[in-house]
């Protein structure tokens, strides 16, 4: 982590990064900040750009304007020292269809500036395909794969290396519900010895559970970068449920903020004394407790004022 | 990267193919030939072919002309187009360039490639079709191989030639190489860069068959293909050998440099 410190702790930084095609703008003055130890999601609906965003992280294609700066060092000029302290999966995994994963994983291996021996490759592939549950003497080749057989290897040559920055693109497309709970956990785990991760997304549910910090990606736009728990502290608001919804607004007056259905938002501090309260004045109360946005909520409203 | 690109050559099955294919051909001719002793008549039809009857030792070049017209230049432009294209329809280009594998040494990995694989299927060509003049063809007379020009080479004479020919052989297939890894570079389908470079041979062929063209004949890729024939005339009729030579590294810098330029700044965005 000794460059990232070089850059005020951050690992990624993008300056107005800009990506053009013609009239369209792919990515539009996005400033991205990753700090060490972040794992970072990043949102967005697919053509949003965030792949193109994380090509150009990558060197794969080149901006038409803006900088980029990956642990510590301006992409991608200096490619050939930062890319290989970066393990990364780019929108699908590829591997060549006539060969096993372990022949794939050792070709990959044998090629880059940090290649190893012989034998400390056999054990690297053994290693990484371990930690994705798959098996290293299968022969099979990887065109009898499956998709999420496909996906674990992409992981496992992103594990290959021990790199402090990750850049995933869609980790868990393709995964069954179990696969996805182990990649999490193993990504969790590498985040805990020091691996910062930034984690390309279009699943809300996936980077509320694993993320530190958020971005969000809305036609090429950066519309919201902020750390996870400040967007999802406490709002000061009690979600109530009641069949009464008009008796409680007599009751309560201008304290409700709002109401939906049979659902209002009360400003109060303390859930239980207002349960109390309400049922004391007989009110029928279904559910009561502190109301807590979801990162859905936090991304529509983004996108509303956007 | 060489190495490993290599590596991917070799362990590829389509290579084996191919290079199946090239001797399937010569095979079938020498069969027909033995079962039928109908050779062309002098002066007509492939080099060398009417030779090889009397003399079987003269069956590698005669195969090397049979396969060299089509066969071989089809094979190049099929593993040449492939080269990045493959790479980028699988998406493993993608993979390879964030290892990171620098862009001018994974083009120069990959014309050094096929350079190889033209090498490997050309010796392969030439032993095999060596044991089979030797096992369905005429023997060698004893007073050694007849030049084309009548004269008699001694069988350490004809070795060398044979050594320069085939040096000749893969150096006419460079210009396709190049051609092919350009192509190569400007699209995604590596049967599209494949049907390119042939489609430019094709070209070639014809504007060769066409009297009006001839101000442009020592240009053309295709031109000095069968020069390697020269050598087997006493003395060695150098002048065609020459310019097929100059003619091949130019169109080898020309689209080798076209390559790189077009692949060095492109967005790989596959």
């Amino acid at each position: 982590m000794t460059s990232a410190a070089l850059t005020n702790g951050h690992v990624i930084r993008t300056r107005a990064l800009t990506k053009r095609y013609g009239e369209l703008r792919a990515v539009d003055g996005v400033d991205l900040e990753v700090r060490a130890g972040d794992v970072y999601g990043f949102l967005g609906a697919n053509g949003s750009g965030k792949t193109t965003t994380v090509r150009m992280l990558l060197g794969l294609v080149l901006p038409t304007s803006g900088e980029a700066e990956v642990l510590g060092k301006p992409m991608p000029t200096a490619r050939r020292s930062v890319l290989p302290r970066i393990g990364s999966l780019v929108e699908s995994p590829a591997a060549y269809p006539h060969l096993s994963g372990s022949a794939n994983l050792a070709l990959l291996d044998a090629t880059g500036s940090d290649r190893s021996r012989r034998e400390a490759r056999r054990t690297k592939i053994v290693y990484a395909l371990e930690q994705v549950g798959l098996d290293p003497v299968d022969r099979r080749p990887v065109r009898t794969y499956s998709q999420g057989m496909r996906q674990r290897l992409g992981i496992a040559a992103v594990l290959m290396r021990r790199a402090p920055l990750l850049i995933l693109d869609e980790p868990s497309n393709g995964l069954d519900p179990e696969g996805i709970q182990e990649i999490r956990r193993l990504l969790l785990e590498l985040n805990a010895q020091g691996t910062t991760i930034f984690l390309s997304s279009h699943l809300l549910a996936e980077v509320e559970q694993m993320c530190t910090r958020v971005g969000v990606l809305r036609r090429g736009r950066l519309i919201l970068q902020e750390q996870l728990d400040s967007l999802l502290q406490p709002t000061g608001l009690v979600a109530v449920r009641t069949r009464d919804v008009d008796q409680c607004i007599t009751l309560l007056g201008p304290v409700v903020a709002s109401v939906a259905g049979d659902r209002l938002l009360v400003r109060a501090k303390d859930p239980a004394r207002l349960n109390a309260y309400l049922v004391g004045e007989r009110v029928r109360v279904d559910e009561i407790g502190p109301y807590r946005r979801t990162l859905e909520d936090v991304v529509l409203e983004a996108e509303a004022r956007a | 990267m060489i190495v490993v690109e290599l590596i991917k050559m070799l362990r590829r099955p389509r290579t084996w193919l191919i290079i199946g294919m090239l001797v399937a051909l010569p095979t079938l001719v020498a069969i027909l030939l033995a079962v039928t002793d109908l050779g062309p008549r002098p002066g007509t039809g492939p080099p060398f072919l009417s030779a090889v009857l009397s003399d079987g030792t003269l069956f590698p070049l005669a195969a090397l002309g049979v396969v060299l017209p089509l066969l071989l230049p089809i094979a190049v432009a099929v593993l040449g187009g492939d080269a990045i294209a493959g790479e980028s329809q699988t998406g493993t280009l993608r993979y390879l360039l964030i290892r990171p594998v620098g862009r001018t040494h994974l083009l120069l990995a990959k014309l050094v490639t096929v350079v190889a694989f033209v090498l490997l299927a050309v010796l392969v060509v030439v032993a095999v079709s060596y044991a089979e003049g030797r096992l369905l063809l005429g023997r060698a007379p004893a007073t050694g191989t007849v030049s084309l020009s009548g004269s008699t080479l001694t069988q350490q004479e004809l070795g060398w030639r044979t050594a320069l020919a085939l040096g000749y052989v893969i150096i006419s297939m460079l210009g396709v190489a190049a051609v092919a890894l350009f192509f190569s570079t400007l699209t995604r389908s590596s049967i599209g860069a494949a049907l390119g470079t042939i489609g430019v041979l094709v070209a070639s062929t014809v504007l060769l068959g066409l009297d009006a063209g001839s101000a442009l004949h020592p240009f053309l890729p295709t031109r000095y293909w069968l020069a390697f024939v020269d050598l087997f005339r006493d003395p060695i009729l150098w002048r065609d050998v020459v310019r097929g030579l100059v003619v091949q590294l130019g169109y080898l810098t020309v689209f080798t440099l076209a390559a790189w330029a077009n692949f060095g700044t492109k967005d790989i965005d596959d």
